[in-house]
């Protein structure tokens, strides 16, 4: 079953890190990438750009309206995800507690089962 | 399927079985036959099959491997034993049992069991399990690679007491083709490997009752799904699409596995496959006895659900509602989409129409299956007009 690992980040949050257990994130996302890689668990995984950078489209009346900046005003952001393929809804949990984010306060990492997918990572699914 | 690869499908298993029994090692002879077969692949159809595809494709595997073990300075002591067989011949056994004991075992986890169990005995290739599975071939491969380095083969013999180990790999295979609805016909190949099997232990009454159980399910995979992809209830299909050949065949090895001293959990579920195939009315009461029966041999929660709808076709919903409530504690069972479907069924039998809608709207946001979701919101909108509204909650994205 394929699960959705999306990480919520906090770019406050993220700033006041020291230099070190910002190297520690990353140490943290590399191990698992490299164990799931292994594993043939991994199927995609994804950083984004700053929330700053985004930019969100409106279509009215057939004309598109693009603003700049998140859609939400929150603290936290959609800064990346995971895509699994995993035997159990437990594993994916145990791998989600694995990604270094779940360890830091502030920062939120989600778990949601993948319902229907399509192109060439999946091939067409309806789970 | 073209025939020469029927062939070598049929044949590959049987060498690396061979393989294996005489070196010892899975990883090393299953990447020997696959070189083997891919030479098979590019030589058979021009220059014609050979006389004995068998001893030609042990002969190609076990140079493959010999040179491999060669190569492989670490190993010297094998390179000693492999020069010392260096001319095998072709055995007279059939290996393919063993090797599909080999590939369910117990040290892998599901997933990985039903890969290797569809590469090594089954003859795919990567690239065909990948695509049945819906994962990228990279990640398929590294399931697979790491599934083989883990198992070693010690003794190589049938192990009767990890029959079921297999007949669930088996099951799990045909029951990710069963869902799914176009792609590598998994359903299929639990079909062919289970006749394989079959004609190994024909005897065994759970081997064929898991045989008989596939091919009455299969049999109505037409009617099944509409050409929309959405589902048809069993009570709602068209009979007359079903693959009569298939259902006679299904019957036949129904009746055959029943007959068995001993009845197991794949035998009874054959049993009442069985009789919801029969033609005239449903024989609710013997499919709840042979539920009844399943509940004690093999305690489970949603042997326990289904027993309740044919409760409910027997004496009337409210006895059916009355077996879910015993569920309601059971922990595997909160808040399962099931549990909730088939609970709003029941109420919309018995006139509660507002309860039922709204535990039908809650079955569906409980399902990952975008087909069972669009069925079950079908269920609450018949009950609550006005709420035809397209795109609401459905499945996948709008318009696909």
């Amino acid at each position: 079953m394929k699960f959705l690992i999306s990480l919520h980040i906090n770019p406050a949050v993220l700033e006041s890190l020291t230099e070190e257990e910002q190297a520690a994130i990353g140490a943290g996302h590399q191990a698992l990438l490299a164990e799931t890689k292994e594993s043939g668990e991994l199927l995609s995984t994804m950083a984004l750009t700053d929330p700053s950078q985004a930019a969100v489209v409106s279509v009215s009346d057939g004309r598109t309206v693009a603003t700049d900046g998140p859609f939400a005003e929150a603290k936290e952001f959609l800064g990346g995800f995971y895509l699994f393929d995993v035997e159990s809804r437990e594993r994916a949990i145990e791998l989600a507690a694995r990604i270094p984010d779940a360890a830091i306060d502030g920062l939120g990492v989600e778990v949601r089962q993948v319902m229907f997918a399509d192109g060439p990572l999946t091939g067409p699914l309806e789970a | 399927m073209p025939p020469i690869e029927d062939l070598w499908r049929e044949v590959a298993p049987q060498v690396l079985g061979a393989l294996v029994r005489r070196y010892g090692q899975f990883d090393g002879a299953e990447d020997a036959v696959q070189e083997a077969v891919l030479a098979a692949t590019a030589q058979w159809p021009s220059e014609g099959v050979p006389a004995n595809p068998r001893a030609w494709l042990m002969t190609v595997a076990s140079r493959r491997l010999i040179d491999q073990m060669r190569s492989d300075h670490a190993r010297r002591e094998r390179e000693e034993a492999a020069s010392r067989v260096a001319a095998p011949d072709v055995p007279d056994t059939d290996d393919t049992l063993e090797l599909l004991f080999l590939c369910c075992h117990p040290a892998l986890t599901p997933p990985s069991q039903m890969a290797l169990t569809l590469r090594a005995a089954g003859g795919l290739t990567t690239a065909e399990i990948a695509r049945a599975f819906l994962v990228p071939e990279a990640t398929m491969a590294a399931r697979i690679s790491r599934a083989k380095q883990k198992i070693r083969p010690g003794t190589f013999l049938v192990d009767v007491t990890r029959l079921p180990v297999v007949l669930h790999v088996l099951y799990l295979i045909f029951n990710e083709g069963y869902t799914a609805v176009d792609r590598v016909d998994l359903a299929r190949e639990a079909i062919r490997l289970t006749r394989l099997v079959h004609a190994q232990l024909p005897e065994d009454g759970e081997v064929t009752g898991l045989l008989a159980l596939m091919l009455l399910t299969h049999a109505r995979r037409p009617a099944r799904v509409t050409a929309g992809g959405d589902l048809v209830p069993l009570d709602e299909q068209d009979r007359a699409r079903w693959d009569r050949t298939m259902i006679a065949e299904g019957m036949e090895l129904a009746k055959l596995s029943a007959g068995a001293a001993a009845l197991g959990p794949y035998q009874l579920q054959a049993a009442i496959a069985a009789t919801h195939a029969s033609d005239g009315a449903t024989d609710w009461r013997q499919i709840h006895g042979l539920y009844l029966i399943l509940e004690r041999v093999a305690p489970n929660p949603m042997v326990r659900l289904n027993r309740a709808v044919a409760l409910a076709e027997l004496d009337g919903p409210a006895a059916g509602l009355g077996l879910l409530a015993t569920l309601d504690d059971d922990p595997r069972m909160a808040g399962h989409h099931r549990l909730l479907s088939v609970r709003a069924h029941l109420l919309e039998r018995a006139g509660e129409t507002a309860e039922a809608a709204a535990l039908y709207r809650q079955a569906a946001k409980g399902t990952a299956n975008a087909a069972e979701r669009r069925y079950l919101e079908s269920r609450f909108r018949r009950l609550v007009p006005g709420t035809n509204r397209e795109g609401d909650g459905g499945g996948s994205h709008a318009g696909t």
